[in-house]
């Protein structure tokens, strides 16, 4: 009984979160990140699948990132609109991963549906150099991965995709409800 | 009103939070992908061993350590620069073995157990054991074969962490032609 007591007293739920300023040594960070690169390769045969796999590891930081992040500086409060959503990921999410916000937002002329976030040097690439048979893989998938997570944990669907354009660029694509309820909730 | 956390801005640093998630990205991946627990600790311990052999060199041009003289130097050389410089945190070095060839590295808190439950059936995974692996290949790089494991782990319901460091032997032949 006794046991039991002291293993709940020190469950993990009952600590008090942290405040996220700890930080640990680039290098580690970087090791750690082309270990898991060269560990997805090894599993996989084409680049798309390579990125897949990183995506599917990001997701798994997103979740955990928005609980923390909105438990942290929203004070449970959620977000509803679109474009306050976005710039929740350029400022806080960005800046709580990375130290500074994501160099760009756009949204796209002829679809608005889709949004692009835009950073010229991602840390996650910073060490990085990309094969030439392979010119298309952009490890920064797994930081689409994230961002997905944290959009679709927020209830707006969307697709995450990298791109080689001025730098990384993360183009985000909503589902059709997602702006048929923006409409709305602009609406009132 | 959202509050903002500020960090350093450091751009030699990285978010421990990012860090700590992202290897938890991973081991969740390797469960995943082994089903079977112990080929996971080796996979990770793997890792880290490859991560160690290039980690040494950048621990060797930061740090301007010369060369220890005896394995008490080194352990004090790994715990209060090494863990230091990469993990922020620095482990107790205790319970050194009576011929002096063994030790372990006491961790009041791990940065990679952040936000980590082990769940029920999970109980042989060893979480950490990616620092084994690291410390492995980082000394195999300064000819010191060692072996690592760990002792204690509060994942576990341990008091502390302890992680064992056995000096196997001096590695003469892998030093490369014209050194030396």
């Amino acid at each position: 009984m006794a046991s039991i007591l002291q293993r709940q007293k020190s469950s993990i739920l009952d600590r008090p979160l942290s405040k996220g300023k700890a930080e640990v040594n680039l290098s580690t960070f970087a090791l750690l990140f082309s270990e898991m690169v060269q560990y997805c390769q090894s599993r996989v045969y084409t680049v798309p699948e390579l990125q897949n796999k990183l995506t599917e590891m990001g997701h798994h930081v997103g979740v955990r990132m928005l609980d923390i992040l909105f438990l942290r500086e929203r004070t449970f409060k959620r977000e509803v609109k679109l474009l306050n959503m976005l710039l929740f990921i350029k400022t806080n999410l960005w800046k709580t991963l990375f130290g500074k916000e994501a160099d760009k937002l756009e949204h796209a002329n002829d679809d608005e549906r889709t949004y692009y976030i835009i950073e010229k040097e991602p840390l996650l690439n910073k060490f990085i150099s990309v094969p030439k048979d392979k010119s298309s893989l952009n490890c920064a998938s797994f930081m689409a991965g994230i961002i997905e997570a944290v959009l679709n944990g927020c209830n707006f669907p969307a697709k995450v995709t990298t791109h080689w354009h001025k730098g990384t660029t993360f183009m985000i694509k909503f589902d059709e409800s997602v702006i048929a309820r923006d409409k709305t909730v602009d609406g009132r | 009103m959202s509050r903002q956390t500020v960090r350093s801005g450091d751009p030699r640093k990285v978010s421990a939070e990012l860090f700590t998630l992202t290897y938890g990205a991973l081991v969740s991946q390797l469960v995943k992908d082994y089903e079977n627990v112990d080929e996971v600790n080796k996979q990770l311990d793997k890792l880290g061993y490859n991560m160690g052999i290039r980690l040494i060199e950048d621990f060797l041009a930061r740090s301007n350590v010369g060369r220890c003289h005896d394995l008490r130097e080194t352990a004090d050389v790994i715990a209060k620069v090494g863990f230091k410089m990469f993990l922020g945190i620095v482990p107790t070095v205790s319970n050194w073995s009576p011929s002096g060839d063994e030790f372990s590295l006491l961790l009041d808190n791990n940065p990679l157990t952040d936000f980590v439950e082990l769940p029920e059936g999970q109980s042989n995974l060893e979480y950490s054991s990616i620092l084994c692996g690291v410390l492995r290949g980082a000394l195999e790089m300064v000819q010191m074969e060692v072996n690592v494991w760990f002792v204690q782990d509060q994942l576990k319901g341990d008091n502390t962490t302890e992680i064992r460091v056995k000096f196997i032997r001096r590695l003469e032949d892998a030093v490369p032609v014209g050194e030396d």
